[in-house]
């Protein structure tokens, strides 16, 4: 059985941008590992003859043609934006990273 | 950004330790939409007005994997001698950062398309040294963005980023080279022939233009250093988006010289991102590199398998065109040219323009002399690139052809062609124009020859004794009195004629 550790789920919760209260680390370390246990349960049943998929339907090559589509204006694009500037998406000051 | 480096000097650097290069190649591709939705990719665009659902991330939507995307994918793995999966996936690389709307890049991670090649690049002094390729693989462009606030509009001191998403989802192959070790001081030459020829590689398989001044190609230089003798890799350093050629090369000469200074301090190298900066040609501290498990890579849930049928490979394999070295080998043989030649040529950017030439119909050694002699000399002059030069390939044909059929010589070719760059019309119209017909008449060249003799009697009785060398003082006569317009060689031939003197 897997065990999660507190620190393990602040990490998680540093790259979904999430911010954790240390009783909720606890609480969620426990939560975890009761969703991972569960779903381990899979590789019980799933002997090496089952290939692991990431897909429902048994299809490949699902491609289309390289044809333009119609986009978006930009008015409908930025209609969803909290809030915009010269016709672009405005987002706070990016730290730490370029 | 006031810190110094402490560098070694290059030659120090390499007594001491062994590089060790990876490279990592981004090329955009020409596709006319986008990778995963039909998005035009045209350049140009006012701000996110080639957006949609699919590469804005917005919630329902679904992507579609652009067919000639993965062509293009196949054919580069082709070219670069490598296999080609027979069945991969996406996957998603998630990412917190606005230049990414969806939080995640849509990209490959442990399938790529192709895998297992190699590409033979050639040094300027023709010596060739094998890259070994790990992968090459299937992603997406992320968006731009503009800094602003910042005083010199870059991410630091910046109040708020704007961002367009024009470019968010245009397909690019990502192509990856195992270590490369052995190179020793060539190192950087190595690093920058081989993004050349990957350069060329693409170019002729006409997947994308490739032009790295417009982020059509861009390179990542991991580089470590191990002391001299060891073989376990030192700690790299990952410098990020070099776009020319040169810098490629500057760029891994930098960091060897930095990461020789670090060690020899007795301090360890960081692992971390670089940015290398083209006015100095330094490079400064990034961030730190984050683990590849953080971006938590799993399969794409929203596209299913590329599983490229064997039969479609072997086609693509069949219809490849004729690779650049291939190219290059077969046209120094059959022009009779050395390697150094041939990379002198190369670097001058000359190979195409003379080729299309000798097709225009003109021979190889006039298309080769007036590219690599006049025109480079134009160019170099007015800061242009061969291609940018107002003549055509068909236009210098023209003019070979002229001189070839004696109607001019050297010398008033190259007024023609200088009448040409100046728009003054096609050559035959320069010709026209400017009166720059050889005299080919041979009426007036005779009496122009008679002249020349009956005026310079002491240099006609020289000749007459056996001297043929100074017949070259009549040519001048004749060359002179015809305003250079006179075919030099028929002159000498008309003197010696008439002097009753044969040569040789």
């Amino acid at each position: 059985m897997p065990g999660i550790t507190r620190e393990e789920v602040a990490h998680l919760a540093r790259l979904a941008r999430l911010e954790l209260k240390p009783e909720e680390l606890d609480h969620f370390a426990g939560q975890l590992d009761d969703i991972i246990g569960a779903v381990a349960r899979v590789s019980e049943v799933a002997d090496q003859d089952v290939p692991p998929t990431s897909h429902p339907l048994p299809l490949t090559n699902v491609m289309r043609a390289d044809e333009v589509r119609p986009s978006l204006t930009p008015e409908q694009a930025l209609s969803g934006a909290p809030a915009q500037e010269q016709q672009r998406f405005k987002v706070p000051q990016i730290l730490g990273e370029e | 950004m006031t810190t110094t480096t402490d560098l070694v000097s290059y030659e120090d650097a390499l007594a001491s330790y062994d590089p060790v290069m990876g490279l990592e190649v981004h090329v955009e591709l020409g596709t006319k939409t986008k990778m995963f939705c039909g998005c035009s990719t045209a350049l140009g665009a006012e701000p996110n007005s080639q957006t949609c659902p699919t590469c804005l991330g917005l919630p329902g939507s679904l992507p579609v994997v652009n067919a000639t995307g993965v062509e293009s994918a196949i054919r580069i793995g082709l070219a670069l001698n490598c296999e080609i999966a027979e069945w991969c996936r996406f996957a998603r690389k998630n990412y917190f950062y606005p230049d990414m709307p969806k939080n995640f890049q849509t990209s490959q991670y442990d399938e790529p398309i192709a895998f297992n090649g190699y590409l033979d690049v050639q040094l300027e002094d023709g010596e060739t040294f094998r890259v070994e390729i790990e992968r090459a693989h299937m992603e997406e462009d992320t968006g731009k963005s503009t800094h602003v606030g910042g005083a010199t509009g870059r991410i630091h001191g910046a109040s708020h980023s704007l961002l367009d998403y024009n470019r968010a989802g245009i397909p690019l192959i990502e192509i990856v080279t195992k270590p490369i070790v052995g190179a020793g001081e060539r190192a950087p030459e190595v690093a920058k022939a081989y993004v050349r020829e990957l350069r060329e590689l693409i170019r002729a398989l006409g997947v994308s233009e490739a032009r790295m001044e417009m982020g059509q190609m861009r390179c990542d230089v991991n580089l470590s250093l191990m002391p001299k003798g060891s073989e376990k890799f030192g700690t790299r350093s990952e410098t990020k988006n070099v776009n020319s050629l040169r810098s490629v090369e500057r760029a891994a000469r930098y960091e060897i010289q930095r990461h020789a200074a670090v060690l020899d301090g007795g301090g360890k190298v960081i692992q971390e991102t670089r940015h290398f900066h083209e006015d100095t040609g330094s490079t400064t501290s990034g961030r730190t590199k984050e683990e590849a498990e953080d971006y938590r890579y799993f399969p794409e849930p929203d596209l299913v398998p590329v599983a490229p049928p064997r039969e479609w490979v072997e086609e693509l394999r069949a219809a490849l065109p004729e690779l650049p070295l291939v190219r290059r080998t077969r046209l120094l043989e059959e022009w009779g040219i050395s390697a150094t030649d041939m990379q002198a040529i190369l670097n001058a950017g000359a190979l195409d323009p003379i080729v299309a030439t000798i097709e225009a119909g003109a021979d190889a050694a006039s298309a080769r002399k007036w590219w690599m002699g006049e025109l480079a000399r134009h160019a170099n002059e007015s800061g242009k690139a061969l291609d940018e030069l107002s003549i055509t390939p068909e236009q210098v044909a023209r003019v070979a052809k002229l001189v070839a059929a004696g109607d001019l010589n050297d010398k008033l070719a190259r007024q023609v062609i200088e009448g040409v760059l100046a728009g003054e019309g096609t050559p035959d119209e320069v010709v026209e124009k400017r009166g720059l017909k050889v005299v080919s008449d041979e009426g007036a060249l005779t009496a122009a020859v008679d002249e020349a003799i009956a005026g310079n009697p002491a240099v006609a009785d020289k000749i007459r004794g056996g001297k043929v060398a100074a017949a070259g003082a009549l040519v001048g006569a004749v060359m002179k009195a015809t305003r250079g317009q006179a075919d030099a060689a028929r002159v000498k031939e008309l003197i010696l004629e008439k002097l009753g003197v044969s040569e040789g």
